[in-house]
């Protein structure tokens, strides 16, 4: 092979190739907030409907409500007007005060079973993923767990406890934590087999050491993507107790308490079933939302998927 | 595959030893004096004792859950605290509505789901993928009841198409069968069918990924053929298990189901006995519906070779 | 003369992403005469799979957007509807695949997948569909293939399932076949018998291959005239010995110096393979002037800055190179 084919001198008439011109329109790659809105719309959608629901939460004293607890028999049933925006209730209570005051039952109700639920599952999880002897063991009693339709267990735990916001997020974190203990062991296993962990092995580095440094961090973002869809969960479930009577006791206005008051009346006034229903879907939307695209984001792999 | 078969079969047995242990000792580990939760506030201390005899909670844990298991496998779920009838008669006389119910809801909701996440995926990105995926969020996003009762109120109260409420048995003729379940199965469907589109569509999407399909397609295989046969046979394992797993969602959606539409069925009865305390009654139908949840998945386990010829046992 | 039987004119395929247009194509010609065997070369990323699969529009639109024109037997497959073009994937023109072990479907057995084809274009019955598979695999050369028709993929070696795969491509008599890379994965003795089989077939069937390669090895024993492709764009063609023996174009020459000759001896300072230096240019960027300028031990300015235009440097061999000389041109 020899470059006697080409020439050092330039040639003598360049003869140049026709320019391409593109079939397609140019792409623009977008930055900052707008950026970032148009490349997680569900994030920020989801993000901003949540901070709207706590907002709500937090200053539902100062958004023109009422007392919620308040009974007026005289205005007993009232429909939706500018002097009651939802109406009242069969006992006369103003079914806007009620609905924005359980914002707070649902969030502080969906935020705890998540965070309990993910602390409690994060532990069982690492330790049944380390520790093989114990491995067996917490599994078989997950499996078992699991197979009880979680709605039910909460059903059979609160009936066995007096209706309290504090029993409701103990019986839903209860059935929720063999799901996510089950999602942390599968991560971890895998992670065990990275080379890096056989690395650190190697290294002498100690048990605890390797779970910290090495295995803990890289649940975090399954268990956050996890913990979105728990909370979302846990507030259906919990307004699913409150509505067939076994969940936080009547006397709080949760979502589910106003509808299981309106419950008898539907047909009739069905705005006390509607507006706390409307609230309560709006907030499990804004949380799966912003669930999907945590997962979009922290897990390009499984972008533009489930 | 026979070998397969038995031990898998054994293998369910620990995990409904584990079950049955469970339910029985929710009375031991729930806090404070569950005797007084169940006789409530109204009761003599006598009653309390008496309850408590009767759970059996006086006697020692370990012999009351041996008598516990003994007398299920024997057929005895025990005596309702409130009716005083054994509770498998209890079960018996309120099945029908509940398996009704959910039989046809499974029918409805794979019917839909499956082709819906194979067009999703298919159509990756346009509208149609977008509208399927936003029915999938809004799907585990809004609560059973809450879609019950909105269909309740367009089809039965306003448009007055369909009874608002109540059941007729399957043997009175399948159209008025039919006519009272549909809302009730439609609103049940919602949470199912979002889960089992969303798992076909990702695993389609994924399916679609693969060389064999770009091979079908270099064969001037149709669209349809290529969706719906070279594709979707691939991705039925998974969906087949998440059909499965999902079925606790439709149990649970049961319950509250036939609340809203005043169906007489298992839900019913737990939810009369939640409200009454009765707990054998609950312990019984948790303990039915988990053993048909574990024994549905050991069979949509034995079924995967039916999918897959690269499963073999 | 009649045109010839596929004429592939100023191909660009494009894709869409995120950060910008990827040319993969960019201003590809070439045709294939019936009955001959031309060859693709270049590195992986160079375009020549997504040229292939361009020509039977496998290409997913969008992302991805096909321009030109591609003439098979006078007409335009860039202008067919789809159904038409159905028609002719797998009957007129087909395609062997890289993979034989993910190209083929794992749960349809291989009687199945051979079937379809038939079943699609000749209208077989399942039976008889299935009678031909059978005979299709003896044909391509596996032993027991009454057997072998129920089974599944998984059930056969690597070697096995190219030879199902080359039996699917040719079930209707296709005048043209696609090959995209069909040995590459395949151990060297399976390669050699996976080439001969394709070299009997083609003069048993009479088709025109166009095969898709980055082995100059497997090139130099099939191909009659060769499409040297870079980043998109077509660099050299010539037949195959003139190509071998006189490259014009530098890339070309690379790529034979980077090949191992046989016979040379291993331990020799001079027999040393050349390597290419440098990296394949974005294909998202626009180059303004010779695609090669970046990795090219003579490019000069006006490489950089000016395109070389495709030009016969010798009969019937095109390069384009500003200093690639013209046969009869003295060296300066």
């Amino acid at each position: 092979m020899s470059s006697a084919v080409l020439s050092s001198a330039p040639p003598q008439e360049v003869a140049a190739a026709p320019p391409m011109g593109d079939v397609l329109p140019p792409v623009k790659p977008k930055r900052g907030l707008i950026g970032f809105i148009r490349r997680n719309p569900t994030m920020a959608i989801g993000g901003f409907l949540l901070l709207l629901m706590v907002g709500i939460a937090v200053f539902a004293p100062l958004l023109w409500t009422v007392d919620p607890t308040a009974l007026a028999p005289a205005r007993r049933t009232r429909e939706p007007s500018a002097m009651y925006w939802f109406g009242t209730d069969m006992l006369g209570r103003d079914v806007y005060s009620r609905v924005l005051y359980g914002a707070r039952i649902s969030l502080i109700v969906g935020f705890s079973v998540a965070f309990f639920a993910s602390v409690i599952g994060l532990t069982i999880g690492l330790v049944s993923g380390y520790v093989r002897w114990a491995d067996s063991i917490i599994m078989r009693i997950m499996d078992g767990m699991m197979s009880i339709p979680s709605i039910l267990l909460a059903i059979a735990l609160m009936a066995l406890t007096r209706g309290s916001v504090q029993n409701v997020i103990l019986a839903i974190t209860i059935a929720e934590i063999p799901r996510v203990s089950r999602l942390v062991r599968g991560v971890v296993l895998s992670l065990r087999e990275q080379p890096y962990v056989d690395a650190a092995v190697a290294a002498g580095s100690r048990t605890p050491r390797i779970i910290l440094r090495h295995i803990l961090p890289n649940t975090l973002a399954p268990i956050t993507v996890q913990a979105t869809y728990v909370c979302g969960a846990a507030m259906i479930t919990e307004a699913i107790l409150s509505f067939i009577g076994a969940g936080t006791p009547p006397i709080i206005p949760s979502w589910g308490n106003i509808m299981a008051e309106g419950r008898a009346l539907w047909q009739v006034k069905p705005y006390i079933v509607f507006f706390p229903a409307v609230f309560l879907s709006i907030t499990v939307l804004a949380i799966n939302l912003l669930g999907d695209g945590l997962r979009d984001a922290l897990d390009p792999r499984m972008a533009k998927r489930v | 595959m026979f070998a397969y078969a038995v031990r898998r079969v054994l293998a369910t047995i620990p995990v409904m030893a584990i079950v049955a242990l469970f339910v029985f000792s929710l009375l031991y580990i729930a806090p404070g004096d569950p005797a007084a939760v169940i006789a409530g506030d109204q009761a003599t201390p006598q009653d309390v004792e008496r309850i408590r005899a009767s759970l059996g909670l006086d006697r020692p844990f370990l012999i009351r859950f041996g008598e516990w298991v003994w007398n299920i496998l024997n057929g005895d779920m025990g005596v309702s605290i409130f009716t005083n009838l054994p509770v498998t008669t209890m079960i018996q006389q309120r099945i029908e509505p509940t398996v009704s119910l959910m039989v046809l809801t499974l029918c409805l909701a794979v019917s839909i789901a499956v082709p819906m996440g194979v067009i999703a995926a298919w159509k990756q990105g346009s509208w149609i993928d977008r509208a399927v995926m936003g029915f999938a969020v809004l799907g585990f996003s809004v609560p059973v009841f809450v879609v019950g009762y909105v269909l309740a109120y367009i089809f039965a109260l306003e448009l007055d198409w369909l009874p608002v409420q109540g059941y007729t048995a399957f043997r009175e003729g399948f159209f008025p069968w039919l006519e009272n379940l549909i809302l009730p199965a439609i609103a049940l469907g919602g949470v199912y069918i979002a889960l089992i589109a969303r798992i076909t569509r990702a695993t389609m999407l994924e399916v679609l990924q693969q060389d064999y399909i770009r091979t079908a397609r270099a064969k001037g295989a149709g669209q349809r053929n290529i969706l719906f046969l070279h594709a979707l046979k691939n991705a039925a394992v998974p969906i087949v298990t998440v059909i499965g797993i999902g079925i606790a969602l439709l149990i649970g959606g049961a319950v509250v189901t036939e609340s809203v539409f005043a169906i007489p069925g298992l839900g019913r009865l737990t939810v009369d006995a939640i409200l009454r305390r009765d707990y054998p009654v609950i312990q019984g139908v948790v303990l039915l519906f988990s053993f048909v949840y574990v024994l549905v998945n050991l069979l949509i386990d034995l079924a995967y070779t039916l999918f897959d010829p690269r499963i073999r046992y | 003369m009649a045109e010839p039987l596929l004429v592939v004119e100023n191909l660009q395929t494009h894709f869409r992403t995120p950060d910008g247009i990827n040319r993969a194509v960019d201003g590809v010609s070439f045709h294939v005469n019936a009955g001959e065997t031309v060859a693709i070369v270049g590195e992986s990323g160079c375009g020549k799979s997504v040229t292939s699969m361009s020509i039977l529009r496998l290409i997913p639109e969008p992302p991805g957007k096909i321009a030109g024109s591609i003439r098979f037997q006078g007409k335009d497959l860039l202008k067919l509807s789809e159904p038409e073009m159905r028609a002719i994937r797998g009957n007129e023109i087909s395609m062997i695949f890289q993979e034989p072990m993910t190209s083929l479907n794992p749960v349809l057995n291989i009687g199945r997948q051979i079937g379809e084809t038939l079943r699609l274009h000749q209208g077989l019955s399942a039976r008889d569909a299935e009678a031909k598979a059978v005979e299709m695999l003896k044909l391509v050369g596996i032993p027991e293939p009454g057997r072998r028709v129920r089974e599944y993929p998984h059930q056969l070696s690597g070697g096995m399932r190219q030879r199902v795969m080359i039996a699917i491509a040719l079930a209707c008599n296709p005048k043209l076949l696609i090959a995209d890379e069909p040995t590459t994965a395949l151990d060297v003795t399976i390669q050699a018998q996976i080439l001969e089989l394709m070299r009997g077939l083609k003069n048993t069937v009479g088709a025109a291959i166009v095969l898709i390669t980055h082995d100059l090895g497997v090139v130099a024993e099939v191909a009659e005239r060769v499409v040297v492709m870079y980043a998109g764009k077509k660099v050299e063609e010539a037949p195959v010995v003139e190509l071998f023996n006189t490259p014009r174009h530098p890339y070309t020459q690379g790529l034979l110096g980077s090949m191992p000759k046989l016979g040379s001896s291993l331990t020799g300072t001079e027999t040393r393979l050349a390597e290419i230096p440098g990296l394949v240019p974005s294909l998202k960027q626009k180059i303004p002037g010779c695609v090669f300028a970046s990795r090219c031990p003579h490019a000069t300015d006006l490489c950089v800055k000016v395109a070389p235009a495709l030009e016969e440097k010798a009969p019937r061999h095109v390069a384009a190179c500003h200093y690639a000389l013209k046969e009869g041109a003295i060296a300066a």
